[in-house]
């Protein structure tokens, strides 16, 4: 007797993970357009150092000089090549936004999801945690580290940032897993016995998957900031090639009101502030993709 | 019959659920709310057990007892003779498959970001129910044709999106019989549908009832659907936490005792001019429920019953008690005229 | 009843903006003649265009909908007569509630839940007065007491309140009231007793049996309860696909539905009194008012269908002929062949 009409939409093919992720940046050109932006400037600097001649002598003849043949972007205080360091300098910022950012949210994701679906004492330890690493203010800390170990490491500078950004984010998804739980296809999990782990990592979890992509990608760029941040204040050693310290040496030096030293300080900016907004821009297309609600659109 | 909670049953003889003395205390910010208060009710294997009332009278709340969702605060919920909450791994794993519980939105219910395929199977692959892709594809498809849902091929890969809300509930029933359950305890499943797929979906529950024997405790509000449904089985009436009458369908239907459902019965707009302009409907002293934390005295029905009596009625809380062999009644006015006029007919 | 409608609907079709080039007809073709006194309900499932009908009626409707042609005739007291669809912002205003209201459907969300009862009085009462009068605060004080007795609600205590202070019963008596401020002629109801418990609904049934009687206002009411429509209605119009498919007194669809699709409707309900029949579905769902099958809309699940029904839409034909819009007319080609019984499982 009962006749269900047949569904009008054509079933989607069975998609993997991956397949959805090149669908969601494919989908829209400013999507597109910041996946490939984030990808060159990726390229640029993990790739980039590998083929050029990474030699780059310094030379008191050649202080501040314009861009030329010889030296597309000019040169530094120490007459070294700028594009040189351009290439060489993005390693670190980029390892350490995205390091930073993996240890903040992979941080927040099992500590909030679990003290937001157990509750109870965990909770009450998870809660006090962050609540006292929320007043401990992250650039007195890096402080007082970087005086305390002059050659502090970018590593150990992400797992910083890191950490001091992770307690905010460990509340917001602590609220969200707190609702979510409520919701009525929890408790269907629930009432199939599914188990704790399966239930908060393949019901609830996946539901925050936009959510918590982008709070990956403000992540990335916040413990970008930051790093540039305290070079600007000068707090971390003067050592390695960094966009972050070629724009302290800029500011630091003056050199930024020189118009033919401009690309010292503007390349680096640029390329960070581009960055970003790749970043951003990608984050909103995959946000949708990993959404099958939106996908369809 | 009376429920004697204190002799356990030997799990031969137990029925399938059996609630006793079930209480359910809620404390929110405006004090404590006795969502449930002493409730005894069983549902045999295979039999259907109809909850109605009006909102805030406790059937989900009793309903979400007896699924195991919230963990009661008086009183047990005994599976085969055992209580649930005093259970080991084994034993839960067992109730918690043969006891299944459908919500009311089928729009809340399936996980958005799932397909149909994925919700189906997600029990059975965690529990080694099927090995593989392929045979779970097939255990789903399976699952759906049992609930009229074909050709099921081309549900499986559906998100919950792209199905309606009559489709949406099949597939959240499909998901409860993944588990090859024992009893089903459906919360108003088809109140949020049209009428047209309510019957389609009440037929299609009925078809589980009585080819796979599984028994039934139906929440519902409607009792047109109550009397549907539970037609071979029974309905209890419940308001303000409590079951005021108890017993087979037909009878409490057509002939209702408690003032409160003769009240109901009679306030249903019946879908029949005719019935509906000769039925006479029952006054009663007070359009308003009376909130659950301030409960009156003695029968909580009494400030609204028509037929309430100064002395036991705003005194003393009457129980639930047998008025012949198969209907239990809380009501002292029914109940002692109904001694008196057994007493001048015997 | 007099010889002349007080609304005359004609060829009206309203239309829902779905994208920048794209548009829905949520309703089409619909014509009726309401007579004073009358109560007619408006019955289908969800996406019948009966809310979107009887929102257009008032021409209410959301931003996105339009009333590209038809017209709706309203005939005053006086005897003159307006097209709805064709006045001017400033006419439409007065018109609204002095003429004819609205009793929206959730009693739950339509008062403004910072302002107290006594507020939305006041703004109604003082809104739509004549230009140039004007109430003083004892008057309006006065009517909107009277008001609330008039739906049996005590006006000490609900006049003060916030909408949340009160019930959904007592919540729905106020916006009852509330549309008779300016003693309307026409009272259009959105699903007046959804969502309300059974015991409340029955006393609003009550309530609007009541003030029909004594205020003999014209009422159409929305709804999915085909008991409600049993109960409360002397006309019944069934919906479907956005066209009033079936209309006549409430015997004639109850008891000899013409239509299939009314007679499916019929026979998914039962009455909570008497014997156990059986209820049979009506197959398949719907359809999308996008993409309507051709021909009748209701070809794809109805029984009876023939080729014949899936050449042309079928019109609205009377059967029989009787005054005051009262025809039983349904829109089947096979009206004549379709049996309405059902088969009773169980004896009570």
């Amino acid at each position: 007797m009962t006749v269900n009409a047949a569904p009008e939409t054509t079933a989607l093919p069975r998609q993997g993970t991956l397949s959805i992720i090149w669908q969601g940046l494919t989908r829209n050109k400013s999507g597109f357009a910041g996946a490939v932006i984030v990808l060159l400037i990726l390229g640029l600097a993990y790739i980039g150092p590998f083929l050029i001649d990474r030699h780059n002598p310094s030379d008191g003849a050649k202080v501040w000089q314009a861009p030329s043949a010889e030296h597309l972007l000019g040169t530094n205080l120490q007459g070294k090549d700028t594009l040189i360091k351009v290439i060489l300098g993005g390693a670190e910022p980029l390892w350490v936004g995205i390091l930073a950012a993996l240890i903040a949210v992979g941080v927040a994701v099992v500590v909030g999801s679990v003290a937001g679906y157990f509750r109870g004492k965990v909770d009450t330890v998870a809660l006090q945690l962050t609540d006292i690493t929320l007043t401990i203010p992250g650039i007195v800390l890096m402080l007082v580290l970087t005086t305390m170990y002059r050659s502090i490491s970018a590593t150990a500078i992400a797992v910083i940032i890191g950490v001091t950004t992770a307690p905010v984010l460990v509340r917001s998804i602590r609220a969200q897993v707190m609702s979510l739980k409520e919701r009525e296809f929890v408790e269907a999990a629930r009432l199939q016995n599914l188990g704790a782990g399966r239930i908060i990592f393949t019901e609830i979890l996946p539901n925050m998957g936009g959510y918590i992509f982008v709070n990956f990608i403000l992540a990335i760029n916040n413990a970008i900031y930051a790093l540039v941040g305290m070079y600007l204040l000068g707090l971390l050693p003067s050592t390695a090639d960094n966009w972050g310290l070629m724009i302290y040496e800029s500011w630091n030096s003056g050199a930024f009101r020189l118009p033919r030293a401009l690309p010292y300080i503007a390349v680096p900016l640029a390329l960070i502030i581009l960055f970003q907004i790749g970043l951003v821009a990608m984050s909103r297309s995959l946000e949708q993709a990993l959404n099958p609600r939106l996908r369809e659109r | 019959m009376p429920e004697t909670p204190t002799i356990p049953d030997s799990p031969a003889t137990a029925p399938l659920l059996r609630l006793s003395g079930l209480e359910q205390v809620f404390d929110t910010k405006r004090g404590k709310v006795p969502a449930v208060s002493g409730v005894d009710l069983k549902v045999e294997a295979g039999k259907v057990l109809c909850l109605v009332g009006e909102s805030g009278c406790g059937k989900t709340t009793t309903a979400r007892a007896a699924a195991g969702l919230t963990r009661p605060t008086g009183g047990s919920v005994e599976y085969l003779g055992h209580d649930i909450h005093r259970m080991g791994a084994a034993e839960w794993q067992e109730y918690r498959e043969a006891v299944q519980y459908i919500h009311q939105d089928p729009y809340a219910s399936l996980n958005p970001v799932r397909t149909v395929l994925s919700s189906l199977t997600a029990g059975l692959r965690k529990h080694k129910k099927v090995k593989g892709r392929h045979e779970a594809r097939q255990a789903a498809a399976r699952l759906l044709e049992q609930v009229e849902l074909t050709p099921a091929e081309s549900y499986l890969d559906k998100y919950p999106h792209q199905l309606s809300g009559g489709q949406r509930q099949r597939v959240a029933v499909a998901r409860a019989l993944a588990m090859n359950p024992k009893l089903l305890i459906a919360d108003e499943s088809t109140s949020m549908l049209d009428v047209s797929i309510r019957v389609s979906l009440l037929n299609t529950l009925g078809g589980l009832r009585d080819d796979l024997g599984v028994g039934f405790m139906f929440i519902t509000h409607d009792l047109a659907v109550a009397k549907y449904f539970a037609w071979d089985g029974e309905i209890a009436v419940m308001y303000l936490g409590k079951v005021v009458e108890h017993g087979p369908t037909p009878q409490v239907i057509n002939d209702p005792q408690h003032p409160y459902t003769k009240a109901l019965i009679a306030a249903v707009c019946e879908p029949d001019p005719r019935l509906a302009r000769s039925k006479k409907t029952i006054p009663l002293r007070s359009a308003e429920i009376p909130s659950l934390t301030a409960l009156p005295s003695g029968c909580t029905f009494h400030p609204r019953c028509p037929l309430a009596e100064s002395g036991d009625c705003d005194t003393t809380p009457p129980t639930l008690a047998p008025l012949d062999e198969r209907r239990r009644l809380a009501c002292h006015v029914v109940a002692r005229d109904h001694v008196a006029a057994q007493a001048g007919t015997g | 009843m007099s010889e002349e409608p007080i609304l005359s609907v004609r060829d009206l079709r309203i239309t829902y903006q779905t994208g920048r080039n794209s548009e829905v007809v949520a309703a089409r073709d619909v014509e009726f003649d309401l007579y004073p006194g009358q109560s007619m309900a408006l019955v289908g499932e969800s996406g019948c265009g009966k809310t979107t009908l009887g929102l257009g009626l008032l021409r209410l409707l959301p931003k996105l909908g339009r009333i590209p042609q038809g017209e709706i005739v309203y005939r005053r007291k006086d005897g003159t007569t307006a097209d709805i669809l064709k006045m001017g912002k400033e006419e439409l205003r007065r018109f609204r509630w002095s003429e004819a209201a609205m009793v929206f459907q959730g009693a739950m969300n339509a008062f403004n839940p910072v302002q107290r009862i006594g507020a939305h009085f006041a703004d109604t009462l003082k809104d739509h007065l004549p230009e140039g009068k004007r109430l003083s605060k004892t008057e309006i004080r006065e009517r909107s007491e009277e008001l609330l007795r008039m739906v049996r609600l005590e006006p000490g205590r609900v006049l003060p309140s916030f909408p949340h202070e009160l019930s959904g019963g007592m919540k729905q008596r106020a916006l009852i009231a509330l549309a008779l401020a300016l003693n309307p002629q026409v009272l259009v109801l959105d699903e007046p007793t959804t969502a309300l418990d059974l015991l409340t609904q029955c006393s609003i049934v009550e309530e609007l049996h009541r003030l029909r009687a004594e205020f003999g206002f014209t009422m159409i009411f929305i709804t999915h309860d085909l008991g409600l429509a049993a109960e409360l209605a002397d006309r019944v119009s069934t919906m479907y696909a956005g066209r009033i498919i079936e209309t006549g007194t409430a015997e004639d669809i109850f008891y000899d539905p013409r239509h299939p699709y009314t007679s499916g409707l019929i026979n998914a309900v039962l009455p909570v009194v008497g014997d156990l029949p059986q209820l049979a579905s009506i197959p398949g769902s719907p359809p999308s008012l996008a993409t309507l099958p051709a021909g009748c809309a209701f070809g794809p699940r109805c029984e009876y269908v023939q080729d014949r029904c899936r050449e042309a839409v079928p019109a609205l034909e009377p059967l029989t002929d009787r005054p005051d819009g009262l025809t039983h007319a349904t829109a089947c080609l096979r009206a004549e062949d379709v049996q309405h019984s059902r088969e009773v499982v169980s004896r009570a």
